[in-house]
């Protein structure tokens, strides 16, 4: 960005240097909202991944979980005990644990999703940009028809027809990958559109007709000359759309169409929860709810300090 | 101008066609249509039967152009697993939607209109800044667990509100309508409240956001020169100038409330089209789903065909039959 054209004498500076000296780490450093959404989404990040490590329990051991411990509220509440902080869920798991573990599956299923749904959009985009034509009008019109809908409608119906395709399967198996292919497939008409359009402008750029001249394959042009060259404004997208992601798998799983019990994400947690609501058992909703609330939140307005950095003509 | 209706409705034909075709192949492809009405142990004689009944012999194009004209006479076939026509599911299930989802809509035109003008006019008010931070948590506030905190301050804490269900309804017609009584009115509050909250948002930001811009503009400077008062600068001048992009989010909001209106009919268990087609979903009965789909792809092309009339009457430069290009 801020790279001066370095004469061949100069060594160019390095990555790191050159990151230190970039405006975007600037007016990361200047924005304090955006410091604290980073340290919430890497703290979550940790916790999730970890969550073999640092959950003081493992939920889904059978071994360690008793019905006994059905039920509790948290460690502060009276009848709480101090081994569950968080208190325990209807079968007696710890939801501390359960959350983390949680917290693990949701954003597996949301990165998944978002990567498939970039990895689509990118490819067909790609193609429609650069080969034009036919390849570009049935491309684009799939994708006007497919944005009519809200993103959840359509996850929500592939979620349906996959699941009628694996009939046979074991729900527990498949549920997962449902879902991924549901968000991967609801969601790439963004990335389609965008890398479309700064295609079209790339293609008839100097290099470009450099490389065809040359007599490179066209697919080797697409990905090596032109795709590094459009794939800036998809940065932004990604992490919109990972929030986005993993509200539409807690909502799926909240509607009984996601994750089983067994292997609870996020929104499972939420729907048991959402079950033992009127026993006055509310910490079994509220917390899974807040997590999935904050990291949303947290990660929306780093996605929105992106979409600003990035984008010099708002500064 | 007659010539840009006629093409949006052209638009809106390809679209719907596109959306029976790819409902078709979910009747057609998903599962084996024969096997799922018949069930597992069905003759073989039976079987044959069925499908020629059905007309699965005959060429996929003929099947396609029958279900066609089928679903245009509203004959979408039998659900799988409630054995009943699907067509009397939906009108059976049409008011309950119908209700929450245009009371929604108001809700949140009305306060999302009247938040954003007043933010937008006492832009350094603390309360113009509340009312923005709260949308943004509102934003990332997914729609169920709105649904389950209004149920648990006012269902189970406060006891004011009922949690589930429309409460008692009055027949008119085959309409059932749950406005005329008083439990009907309750069980509304909550539901319209969380399905409003995510359209009140953004409608709030949007008329906020381009009211600031026309603000800005040099025909509002010039109508302050020539003296007229600011409130009606503001609300003559200003609103009437915001409305052109509100009025195309509200089209395209329409089908977020329908979307989102799944959700919270599930949270209330609100016997309405979402509820059916979660359900429809979760037991993969397939002509329950398609219906669904081609019913909301109704409901978006006829709106968007209205937005579409609704500019031509508010943007006089669409009039003349010159295009603009439209926000």
């Amino acid at each position: 960005m801020s790279a001066q054209p370095a004469s061949p004498a100069k060594q160019p500076p390095s990555l790191w240097a050159r990151i230190l000296d970039s405006d975007i780490l600037a007016s990361f450093l200047r924005s304090k909202v955006t410091m604290v959404a980073a340290v919430i989404v890497l703290v979550l990040f940790i916790g999730a991944f970890f969550s073999p490590w640092i959950a003081p329990t493992n939920p889904f051991d059978p071994a360690t979980v008793f019905l006994s411990d059905a039920n509790i509220p948290p460690a502060w509440q009276q009848g709480g005990d101090p081994k569950f902080i968080l208190g325990t869920d209807d079968q007696g798991r710890d939801l501390y644990s359960a959350i983390l573990y949680g917290l693990r599956v949701s954003l597996i299923v949301g990165l998944l999703g978002v990567a498939l749904a970039a990895t689509i959009g990118i490819t067909l985009g790609l193609l429609a940009g650069y080969l034009g034509g036919r390849v570009d009008s049935l491309i684009m019109r799939i994708a006007d028809v497919q944005l009519t809908f809200p993103a959840i409608l359509i996850a929500l119906l592939i979620d349906g027809v996959v699941r009628g395709i694996f009939k046979h399967a074991n729900r527990e198996d498949t549920a997962l990958y449902v879902l991924v292919i549901s968000i991967g497939l609801s969601f790439w008409v963004q990335y389609a559109r965008t890398i479309r359009g700064s295609t079209l402008v790339e293609r008839n750029k100097d290099y470009v007709q450099a490389a065809r001249l040359v007599g490179l394959p066209a697919p080797l042009i697409m990905l090596r000359h032109v795709l590094p060259n459009v794939i800036g404004p998809v940065l932004v997208i990604l992490t919109i759309n990972l929030a986005l992601a993993v509200i539409t798998e807690a909502t799926l799983s909240f509607l009984g169409v996601g994750l089983p019990p067994t292997q609870p994400s996020l929104g499972t947690l939420i729907s048991i929860g959402n079950r033992y609501l009127f026993s006055g058992d509310w910490w079994i909703v509220t917390f899974p709810g807040v997590t999935l609330a904050v990291l949303v939140l947290a990660v929306n307005l780093l996605g929105d300090w992106l979409r600003d950095a990035l984008n010099p003509r708002l500064r | 101008m007659l010539a840009y209706i006629l093409r949006s409705l052209m638009q809106g034909l390809v679209v719907m066609l596109a959306v029976a075709f790819i409902a078709f192949s979910m009747f057609r492809f998903v599962g084996d249509p024969v096997v799922n009405m018949l069930g597992q142990e069905a003759t073989l004689q039976d079987r044959a039967e069925l499908t020629q009944r059905l007309g699965l012999n005959d060429p996929v194009p003929l099947q396609f152009a029958r279900f066609v004209a089928d679903a245009a006479r509203g004959d979408f076939g039998i659900s799988y697993r409630q054995g009943r026509k699907v067509s009397a599911l939906i009108l059976e299930r049409l008011p309950a939607t119908v209700e929450l989802a245009v009371l929604s809509a108001i809700f949140a035109f009305v306060t999302g209109i009247a938040f954003g003008v007043y933010a937008a006019i006492r832009r350094d008010g603390w309360i113009a800044n509340l009312v923005m931070s709260v949308s943004l948590i509102g934003v990332s506030l997914p729609t169920f667990l709105i649904g389950i905190g209004l149920i648990y301050v006012f269902a189970v804490e406060l006891r004011w509100l009922p949690s589930f269900g429309r409460g008692d309804t009055v027949q008119i017609g085959w309409w059932s309508t749950g406005l005329l009584t008083t439990s009907g009115l309750k069980s509304l509050v909550m539901p319209v409240l969380t399905l409003g909250f995510l359209q009140l948002t953004l409608v709030m930001r949007l008329v906020r956001s381009e009211m600031l811009e026309v603000m800005r503009a040099d025909f509002i400077r010039f109508a302050r020169a020539r003296g007229i008062p600011e409130r009606r600068i503001e609300f003559r001048h200003a609103l009437r100038n915001t409305m052109i992009p509100v009025i195309t989010i509200a089209g395209v909001q329409l089908g977020g409330v329908i979307a989102f209106a799944i959700v919270t009919e599930t949270v209330f268990q609100w016997p309405g089209l979402g509820a059916l087609f979660v359900n429809a979903v979760q037991f993969v009965d397939v002509p329950v789903m398609s219906a669904y789909l081609l019913f909301v792809a109704f409901v978006f092309v006829l709106t968007s065909l209205l937005v579409d009339i609704v500019y031509v009457a508010l943007d006089p430069r669409l009039r003349g039959g010159v295009l603009v290009p439209v926000k």
